[in-house]
């Protein structure tokens, strides 16, 4: 008996590792975006109750965290789709290709980067030059580059009316600089290098001078401030520091009016209209990606795929809106459904 | 005899300075532990405040009839598939418009359909598979009011901010309002947080799905880290001859003991799943990973409870001709068992409040149906927490403090399972 009981964990563990990678599953795994996130898992809890398939587990890795789980290969170890708060990278879809996985992109709404502050805080109207500005790594004086030196929201105002041509000062209050940014594995921080950073320096003329890979770093000094994926504790740190800026996708901000305001940027406002015209100049796609060689390997994916891309879920009547996501136009509604029929894989260079 | 005299007066001089700082150091120790009292009590204080209202939900009361077609197939049975085609959140919502007919407008009509959950439907779906013997008649249910009714109703909702900035409209309070004075509208136990696992809607998520997963982990680290940590226990401590080596894993164990739990989380992402392709997510996976994490405080309290066993017991036996492995589990096993399961429950209650090696491999994840098996995919009880503190809906804050409530309970029962049993079992010599 005794001796029994001394071999159970050598049992266990080698019956364990024994039947290695034959885990048969019925059940669709989701990774990725933290901003898509509450939307697949409203769509995975409908399709789930809705239907005879198990409710996809989706998983809140971050869109870079969940190409790299997606591209790992084919096989039921491995996730089936993977959502995105930006494009898939050309260097992302080498990786897929070299795995043998290929991809089918889905887009599936709108998002809007909230530049927000606190209620009770005055509300801003800048332009993604003064945010650019704010928050960039390094910027150009006196014919070099020096790490960004602006301390307080009245030095960017100066800083932009110097630099850019025909850019008044603005007023913004003698106060430091504060913004909570998002961390480098999530899509968000992508889209906010590229739509505020990247176009603020090349609205404001310095993105000769920043370069390329410049123009998206933000500054180490303390000005921008990362917090992790999870965004009500931005909310929270917004809602208990009058001076905080904070910047995260439009379903937080739409959830929690009544503690934070979005800044106008660039004399636009942040609201529906706005980001599904693309006025807004924070505005960004969101993406999924469904493994194509999991179609009919794993039950549900291209029904689960039904539900997602489907009036239901995506119109301005469907259940996505009052979450939060912004509908596409009619017309690419109508591109995307069209992909529904053979699942085509995606091409990205 | 002066100078002795003069001793004394010194000594009783100095008397008074020595009690006064007897006295201070006794305050100090006083203090030290009132600060740390106060703290728990804050802190438990604040979790209570926050997450006592979730013990109750909102519900609405519907009257719904559901048709015969709606449930049965052609052969008269309860079809799946048209239970499944069936729409039965527009049946939901229909019903409850009922209530208020006067409200015919489109748009107005969804901000009233927004008063009761969106997964109302689904539980009238239950209903129906539970019972189809209540297809045809009019029947009454409570559904869940929406997230923002029910906080509303309890309080949590801030109206006196300006329209355009709050969930709930001024047209929706007036229907709530007509709710009340209609009497259809009232707070009940909410069963289904014990019931279900996580869901989208606040009003509908609970946490028997993290509890399970949580248990099954639970149940692996058992299995795997006791009988390691007791084996290597009794080998080093009667096997293991003194020397650079014994001390070598002594070192090592001690250090492993004090390494940060997301680093086990990183050695389990590279090894069961990297190399050994175990799946993602599994209460299996986890279960390992928090065995390797728990394994070293096993073996040193193990040790120690091995060491406390009197020689004299482990001599006689060898002297009566046991062999060295009969002593040891025959004997000092048994008088060291209670120190050993109380280093075990111990180290269990750490492996139950851990979150991050299981963020490593993929038990954080969104989970709606109850795992049933070891290698299905699951989450765990502090990663509900974590889950739900990151949601949007302003419901879940309340619900992630009750089920902190639940995990410092589960917590707390361990560490006194742990003394109970050391009371009862420890053995004085």
């Amino acid at each position: 008996m005794k001796k029994i009981v001394a071999l159970l964990p050598v049992i266990f563990l080698s019956t364990t590792f024994l039947s290695t990678g034959v885990f048969a599953r019925d059940q669709i795994k989701v990774v990725g975006s933290s901003t898509v996130y509450p939307f697949a898992t409203i769509v995975a809890e409908k399709f789930g109750k809705g239907t005879k398939f198990k409710t996809p587990a989706i998983e809140s890795t971050g869109s870079g965290g969940g190409m790299k789980l997606f591209c790992a290969g084919v096989g039921l170890q491995h996730p089936d789709v993977t959502n995105a708060s930006r494009r898939m990278k050309a260097k992302e879809f080498k990786l897929c290709n070299s795995n043998g996985v290929t991809a089918t992109e889905f887009v599936v709404g709108n998002d809007g980067l909230a530049f927000s502050n606190n209620k009770n805080a005055r509300k801003f109207e800048i332009s993604i030059m003064h945010i650019a500005a704010a928050l960039a790594e390094k910027l150009p004086r006196g014919g070099g580059l020096e790490e960004n030196w602006l301390k307080t929201w009245k030095d960017v105002d100066a800083f932009v009316a110097g630099n850019a041509t025909g850019q008044p000062l603005i007023g913004l209050p003698n106060t430091p600089i504060r913004v909570l940014v998002p961390p480098p594995t999530s899509g968000t921080r992508d889209a906010m290098g590229s739509l505020f950073m990247k176009n603020g320096h090349k609205k404001l003329g310095t993105y000769a001078d920043v370069g390329k890979k410049g123009a998206k770093k933000l500054r180490e000094d303390g000005a921008a401030i990362e917090v992790g994926e999870n965004d009500n504790l931005i909310i929270e740190k917004l809602a208990a520091d009058e001076q905080l800026f904070g910047v995260f996708g439009y379903s937080f901000f739409d959830q929690n009016r009544d503690k934070v305001q979005a800044s106008i940027v660039d004399g636009v406002a942040l609201n529906f209209e706005n980001i599904a015209s693309y006025k807004y100049p924070g505005a960004r796609p969101l993406f999924t990606y469904v493994k194509r060689e999991h179609l009919g390997v794993v039950p549900g994916i291209k029904e689960f795929f039904r539900e997602f891309i489907s009036t239901k879920a995506l119109s301005m009547d469907g259940y996505l809106y009052p979450a939060g996501l912004v509908p596409l136009s009619d017309a690419d509604f109508k591109t995307e459904t069209g992909k529904l029929k053979d699942f085509p894989a995606v091409t990205i260079k | 005899m002066k100078q002795h005299k003069t001793n004394t007066e010194l000594i009783a001089k100095s008397l008074k300075r020595r009690h006064r700082k007897q006295t201070r150091l006794k305050y100090y120790g006083l203090f030290s532990v009132l600060l740390g009292i106060s703290f728990l009590l804050i802190l438990l204080g604040s979790i209570t405040l926050n997450g006592y209202t979730a013990f109750q939900q909102t519900v609405i009361k519907v009257n719904v009839k559901i048709d015969e077609n709606h449930i049965f197939g052609d052969d008269g049975k309860v079809s799946q598939d048209v239970m499944y085609a069936t729409n039965w959140d527009g049946l939901a919502k229909k019903a409850f418009r009922k209530v208020f007919p006067e409200v015919t407008d489109r748009f107005q009509q969804r901000k009233l359909s927004d008063l009761i959950s969106a997964n109302s439907g689904y539980e009238i779906q239950q209903m129906m598979i539970d019972d189809p013997s209540l297809v045809g008649k009019e029947i009454e249910i409570w559904v869940n009011a929406s997230d923002d009714v029910d906080q509303f109703i309890k309080g949590r909702l801030n109206v006196e901010v300006p329209e355009d900035q709050r969930r709930i409209n001024d047209m929706q309070l007036s229907w709530i309002q007509t709710l009340k004075e209609k009497n259809i509208i009232k707070k009940t136990f909410n069963t289904g947080f014990f019931t279900s696992a996580d869901s989208r809607e606040p009003e509908s998520s609970g946490i028997l799905g993290a509890i399970l997963g949580s248990a099954m982990a639970m149940v692996v680290t058992m299995f795997l880290a006791l009988p390691f940590a007791v084996m290597a226990a009794i080998y080093l401590e009667y096997f293991a001859k003194p020397g650079k080596l014994t001390d070598f894993i002594e070192v090592n164990i001690n250090n492993l003991a004090a390494v940060p739990s997301i680093v086990f989380g990183l050695l389990g992402l590279a090894v069961f799943l990297n190399f050994f392709q175990l799946p993602r997510s599994a209460p299996l996976v986890g279960g390992m990973v928090l065995a390797l994490m728990t394994l070293p405080t096993i073996i040193i309290a193990s040790r120690a409870a091995i060491r406390a066993v009197p020689p004299s017991i482990r001599d006689a036996a060898l002297g009566l001709g046991a062999s060295k492995m009969q002593a040891a589990v025959d004997h000092v096993l048994p008088l060291a068992s209670p120190g050993i399961l109380t280093g075990t429950i111990i180290g269990m209650a750490q492996a139950l409040g851990e979150t991050a090696p299981l963020i490593m491999i993929g038990m954080v994840v969104f989970l709606v149906d109850i795992p049933t098996g070891f290698t299905d995919t699951a989450t765990a009880l502090p990663v509900q927490i974590y889950i739900w503190s990151d949601s949007a809906e302003r419901a879940f804050y309340e619900r992630s403090s009750l089920a902190i409530m639940f995990l410092v309970l589960f917590l707390i029962g361990m560490n006194l399972l742990a003394v109970l049993l050391r009371k009862k079992f420890e053995k004085k010599w």
